[in-house]
């Protein structure tokens, strides 16, 4: 192994490796602005000059040079302090300086070197530069006279999110980042103001709230997709003011979707913060007891085949396993946790996993995706497919809608045509798939979620056997959900094994067989058909299951409790409460446990923590925090002939998906700005 | 002076026709084909005997530049690229060989390419040269016509490509890099090094970057001998070159001379001497707006040569003379300067960027002497914090004028601020 | 700015194309320069700028994002995003023309135009812009209409050419105190040998 001497330290290296990287593996750390770790290097903030012998006298930007064996690097000589001295000054002669209303404050690269390596007064005597304001669109603010013109975010939003839309136009002092006015038309556009080192790029939303020092900083999971994207959520008092990423990186690696970030405005609009009975045909307010008691009174003389229950796709898997219990003590096993409807079962936890695990999409060298836009169902994953695709190692097709994925695919065709052609083995994309070291497909609930689903698993299970997808130490055999509790709830077994899924739920209220239906937060099925049932709903926003409801009880935000969530990798992770639930609304395995005594089935557990460790004594896997156990593999889907429709993309507007994020102002605002603008100017059919 | 059968540029001021016709009477294109099957290493090592230092302000020698490019392909093609981009101040001599000479400079991309194992060439012209463009596409037109160049050049079995490319005002792409970048169609912005283009330019392939000057040379020195230009000028200063005089001399022109001539010599014999007698003289910019000005005393015996400017505390640049009277506001004609690097940053990085603006401002003030003595220590501080920070050598061109200028002329800058402090009392 | 459509045409289209010619297959966006240039020559009459509607054809042709166009439209001092006059008048103010007059020959130009310096006159027929170098300094001072570069200028001579362009007369681009090219004033004293001594006995244009 090569070796050099940092500031007269030995140290070994790996070929490769740059300057600034061996610095810091030596301990010695390095100023920058412009330089980060996912994005290419721009080596144009000058602030990482480093001095190096041999070489030529003047320092050297260490971002930007190869390691050398033998080199001598020197990170703290006069010469480097004088350098960074002056390029400090220099990023800040044209700076306005306006830490005090500036919200980057107290969390600025710019402030905090400036502490280090500024003179703390200023020679600068003549006039600063101004910068016409910038538009960027609802989601990023921007004060462009504190822009440093390190090119972050056009470097983000060129190489990780794969739109044109930012640039760095004229030159010289005027050099200016632009959108041309408008909105950054990425799911991932957020991600610019956590890079932008100043605070030229702020989020709007967020604007003028709160200083960082004031806030307190829960780290939890995300459950706006089925990635669970590790976030931490910003609070002060019980109000949730910002949603920022965390590093995972066989996760969200440090990205995270706008809808992730912005859609907590939600979270305080539409709330249902008290029980509520429909008395009349209108729901009107009421006490604990007195929705109990309604609800006592609609179960009192059922027959479990009679009670049903639904849970929604961003329950914890705690609430999901109270309210199994609950229906259980009823007698009734019509619960399920698919409101979409997908064909898929739990009998091996490998048909429903994303097995190759969201990291391993690094390894693939094909990819075949079928009935999904992963773009909208889960930017995290998409931009992990670009990344891979970036590297020239990764041929994709695609089954489905053809779209614009941010990479380049092999259009293979809209339906189970052309997924038949590849189970049998035919067509050119085969051969990519047979030829590949690590082939993976990914399917999506376009492809399940449809009467055939369970032919179209089976004829993709094929492709993968086919293909070589499964082998000892690679499972290249993906679902991709989009629900954060779906491989939750089929863990646990929220699904009828012989009782009734949603659709023959729905038709049993239709024809008077089901009367008793238990909405848990699940607002994206059919509420018309529920007419004839009485209709619990348990959920923290008013939408489309508080609606139909006869009683209303009002339940915690993902954001306010404590709970499991299972991501389509099978990863388990738990979040935490960073907030309250507001007004009378509880916990929801809370709820369940207070119900259930009121219903004389009194659950056997008396806090969350029993909860909890009962569900992991029958499912020991769910105490397996962080990590991923891997599905069991077997025989799965139905063999048989598939319907001819294209598979359709179950999301019309990645921005609002979910009760929260219809109830967000911010997510109103991008639909307008990015969904119906770009439908408009391109013209693409929906 | 030097004579006339030893001048490359026999058509410099365009009496004659630049036509293939007349060049070839003049002598180009003559028998190209037995230089060329003398062999790629041949052409490299008689270059690279010659002494020929490249022609467009770093002096770099031509020849090892040429070495550097891979000998076997690993399948990607390797660029000649020519740098027509002139925009150094001061600076007009491509423009006359591109006019009035473009065959010497058309086979010479030839000769380079046999010499560098490139098939394809780019000449990369500023905008401004509308005319200049023109001829050169009517000269490679009858080059492409004559076979001189395209498959089988001059029949010799060497295939060889060669293009125009037009640019459209931005001094930067002079800088190789930032010319390579405008080549791909990006803004002209330099890239970090390494890689060098020798290893990755133009579309990622190896590429090397010459001056206009340095290829038409090169016909000259393979015909006649690495010896011969090696006859003129001092040891590691070879060859003959061209001036380009401007500012204060009576007759300002451009002219092809030894290296090494004193530059008295040059100014009173070319150039009609300096306007109001050699007494008159107050200053000279050597070589082209980038290197620091040197005074009438340094003046009066310097060699116009790499080395001996350089060891006067400027350089030969581009040979761009500019010099200046004792009418001149020194400070003025500086700051002018100082206005240029502002107006042609790219805005890359950060020194560059608000350097070149601060030292403007600041010479702006300068030059009323509205300022402090204390001032000008700290302008001089701000030229250092840039020179050797910048990721081109854009910076350190910014910043040397400067520097120059007080090195020389303090008590000037210091009687500037006194009078206006005097003048506002 | 709202020109619903561009199209390159004649001798602009083949001229585009000529330049993507050039460049391998897959690098077309090498040819956005010319584009440029040509975009603004072909709406000479308009303004002699790149509209609107241009950039996306640029942008459509070359396969290139919009913002890269503008980003090399916006970078380069050729490229007009706004309209300027018939005759676009570029004046080297750069210290070699400076120091020969360059000054003067501004001053001349606004007080006979009537204009500033980043100013188009009233008729639209001229535009002053102060530019930096432009690489004739032998031949200073200097300025460049549209393509043309008028050399050796004074402030006589100068006017007289506006007065000429306005008066739609053609004037000969060059030097206006009959220098040929960059040789010394009178006639060169080097390069007087031979079939092609650059003298005025020997000499034919």
């Amino acid at each position: 192994m090569p070796t050099c001497k940092v500031d007269g330290k030995e140290v070994e290296f790996e070929n490769g490796m740059t300057v600034l990287q061996v610095c810091e593996q030596a301990g010695a750390e390095i100023p920058r602005f412009c330089y980060h770790e996912r994005l290419s290097i721009a080596g144009n903030c000058r602030m990482c000059l480093v001095e190096v012998k041999p070489g030529p006298p003047k320092p050297a930007a260490s971002c930007a040079l190869p390691a050398g064996d033998g080199m001598e690097i020197f990170t703290d000589s006069e010469m480097v302090r004088s350098a960074r001295n002056g390029v400090m000054e220099f990023l800040l002669i044209n700076h306005p300086l306006d830490c005090p209303v500036c919200d980057q404050g107290g969390e600025c690269d710019l402030q905090d070197q400036a502490m280090i390596f500024g003179r703390g007064f200023s020679r600068f005597d003549e006039d600063k530069r101004a910068v016409k304001e910038k538009y960027m669109g609802p989601l990023i603010g921007t004060v462009m006279t504190r822009c440093i013109h390190c090119t972050r975010c056009v470097r983000f939003s060129t190489e990780v999110a794969g739109v044109t839309d930012m640039g760095l136009l004229n030159r010289g002092e005027h050099a200016e980042i632009s959108t041309l006015e408008k909105a950054v038309s990425s799911e991932l556009s957020g991600n610019v103001i956590d890079l932008c080192p100043v605070g030229a790029l702020t989020s709007k939303p967020y604007a003028f709230n709160a200083r960082p020092w004031e806030l307190k900083k829960t780290e939890s999971v995300d459950v706006m997709d089925a990635v669970g994207s590790n976030i931490r959520i910003d609070t002060r008092g019980n109000e949730v003011l910002r949603v920022l990423p965390r590093l995972n990186e066989d996760v969200n690696e440090e990205w995270i979707s706008d809808k992730t970030r912005f859609a907590v405005d939600g979270l305080r609009r539409q709330r249902l913060d008290r029980p509520y009975i429909r008395k009349d045909g209108k729901l009107t307010a009421a006490s604990w007891d007195e929705a109990f008691a309604a609800i006592a009174e609609a179960v009192k003389g059922k027959s479990g085949s009679e009670i049903a229950a639904v849970a929604g796709d961003q329950v914890d898997v705690e609430s999901m396993y109270a309210l199994k219990a609950l229906l259980a003590s009823l007698g009734s096993n019509n619960v399920d946790c698919r409101q979409d409807g997908a064909k898929i079962d739990n009998t091996h936890r490998g048909s429903y996993l994303f097995n190759s695990s969201i990291a391993g999409i690094e390894e693939a060298d094909a990819l075949l995706i079928v009935g999904t836009n992963p773009r909208w169902e889960a930017p995290i994953i998409n931009a992990r497919i670009r990344k891979q695709w970036l590297t020239g190692g990764l041929k994709v097709g695609l089954i489905g809608s053809n779209l614009d994925l941010t990479y380049d695919y092999d259009y293979l065709g809209a339906g189970p045509d052309s997924l038949k052609e590849l189970a049998a083995g035919k067509g050119d994309f085969f051969k990519v798939l047979k030829g590949a070291k690590n082939p993976m497909i990914i399917v999506g609930s376009g492809a399940i979620a449809r009467a055939d689903g369970a032919q179209v698993l089976a004829a993709a299970k094929a492709v993968a056997d086919k293909a070589g997808m499964v082998r000892d130490g690679w499972n290249g055999f993906n679902i991709l959900h989009r629900a954060a509790s779906r491989v939750g709830g089929l863990d646990i077994g929220f699904v009828p094994e012989k009782g009734q899924d949603v659709d023959s739920m729905l038709n049993g209220v239709v024809k008077g067989e089901v009367k008793v239906v238990y909405l848990l937060e699940a607002d994206e099925i059919d509420t018309s058909k529920l007419n004839n049932a009485f209709v619990v709903y348990q959920g923290h926003h008013g939408d489309k299951g508080a609606h139909a409801a006869d009683v209303i009880l009002p339940g915690a935000a993902y954001t306010e409790k404590s709970g499991t969530y299972v991501n389509t990798e099978g990863r388990v992770q738990v979040s935490r409460v960073a907030a309250f639930p507001p007004g009378e609304a509880k916990e929801d395995w809370a709820i369940l446990r207070a119900l259930s005594a009121k219903l004389e089935k009194t659950l056997p557990f008396d806090s969350l923590t029993d909860l909890r460790n009962k569900m992991r004594g029958e499912f020991p896997h769910l105490a397996e925090v962080d990590s991923v156990s891997a599905g069991n593999w077997g025989d799965f889907g139905v063999a048989g002939d598939m319907a001819p429709g294209a598979f359709e993309n179950p999301i019309e507007n990645f921005y609002m998906t979910c009760p929260i994020s219809r109830a967000s102002e911010t997510m109103a605002q991008c639909t307008q700005e990015v969904v119906l603008n770009v439908r408009e100017a391109t013209g693409t059919n929906a | 002076m030097l004579q006339d059968k030893d001048r490359m540029f026999t058509n410099l001021y365009g009496y004659h026709s630049w036509s293939l016709k007349d060049a070839m009477k003049r002598g180009a294109w003559d028998n190209t084909k037995a230089l060329i099957e003398k062999g790629r290493d041949w052409i490299c090592e008689e270059v690279k005997s010659s002494g020929l230092r490249g022609r467009g302000g770093a002096g770099f020698p031509t020849g090892l530049k040429w070495s550097f490019m891979p000998k076997e392909s690993d399948g990607r093609p390797s660029y000649l690229v020519v740098n027509a981009d002139e925009s150094e101040p001061g600076t007009c001599k491509d423009r006359e060989i591109m006019r009035n000479d473009p065959h010497i400079l058309i086979e010479g991309c030839l000769l380079a390419s046999v010499g560098m194992g490139a098939h394809a060439c780019y000449i990369y012209i500023r905008g401004e040269f509308v005319y200049e463009a023109q001829i050169l596409e009517a000269a490679i037109a009858e080059a492409y016509e004559a076979g001189l160049v395209g498959k089988n050049a001059c029949k010799s079995g060497y295939d060889f490509d060669i293009y125009l490319h037009r640019g459209a005002g931005a001094y930067i792409c002079g800088e190789e890099t930032a010319l390579i970048e405008s080549l791909e169609g990006k803004k002209g912005q330099p890239r970090l090094k390494p890689p060098f283009p020798a290893m990755s330019g133009l579309y990622g392939c190896p590429t090397t970057v010459n001056n206009v000057e340095s290829i038409a040379s090169a016909p000259a020195i393979l015909r006649r001998g690495a010896d011969w230009f090696k006859g003129f000028g001092r040891e590691n200063n070879h060859g003959t070159k061209l001036f380009c005089v401007s500012g204060h001399v009576n007759k300002p022109c451009n002219v092809e001379e030894a290296m090494s001539i004193p530059l008295k010599e040059l100014l009173e014999k070319h150039c009609g001497g300096v306007r109001g007698g050699w007494d008159n003289l107050l200053a000279v910019i050597p070589g082209g707006s980038s290197v620091p000005l040197i005074t009438k005393d340094v003046c009066d015996t310097v060699l116009m040569d790499y080395d001996d400017l350089k060891e006067n505390g400027t350089g030969l640049g581009t040979a761009a003379v500019i010099v200046m009277d004792k009418s001149t506001d020194i400070v003025a004609a500086i700051a002018r300067l100082s206005y240029f690097y502002k107006h042609e940053s790219c805005g890359q990085c950060t020194p560059c960027r608000e350097g070149t603006g601060w030292m403007w401002r600041m010479m702006q003030r300068m030059v009323v002497g509205k300022a402090t003595v204390e001032e000008i220590d700290m302008l001089w501080e701000v030229t250092k914090q840039i020179e050797g920070k910048t990721i081109c050598a854009l910076g350190d061109a910014a910043a040397w004028p400067i520097q120059g200028l007080i090195r020389n002329f303090r008590p000037e800058l210091e009687r500037r601020i006194l009078e206006a402090r005097k003048n506002a009392a | 700015m709202s020109e619903a459509q561009f199209k390159f045409e004649g001798e602009y289209l083949a001229e585009v194309e000529r330049a993507i010619a050039k460049y391998p297959k897959g690098r077309e966006q090498s040819a956005v320069l010319t584009a440029l240039d040509q975009a603004q020559r072909q709406n000479h009459a308009g303004g002699h700028y790149v509209t609107d509607a241009a950039i996306d054809e640029i942008s459509r042709m070359l396969d290139m994002p919009r913002i890269r166009v503008l980003e090399v439209a916006t970078f380069f001092t050729m490229i007009n995003l706004e309209p300027v006059g018939e005759f676009h008048i570029q004046l080297c103010g750069t210290t070699p023309c400076m120091l020969r007059g360059a000054q003067d020959i501004r001053a001349a130009i606004e007080k006979h135009l009537d204009i500033e310096n980043g100013e188009t006159t009233a008729d639209k027929k001229f535009t002053l812009t102060e530019v930096e170098c432009l690489g004739a300094c032998s031949n200073a001072p200097m300025i460049q209409v549209n393509d043309d570069f008028y050399e050796d200028l004074t402030p006589e001579k100068t006017t007289w050419l506006l007065d000429e362009l306005k008066a739609g007369r053609t004037v000969e681009p060059g030097s206006a105190i009959g220098r040929r090219c960059s040789e010394p004033e009178g006639g060169p004293i080097t390069l007087q040998e031979g079939e092609f001594a650059q003298n005025a006995e020997k000499g034919g244009k």
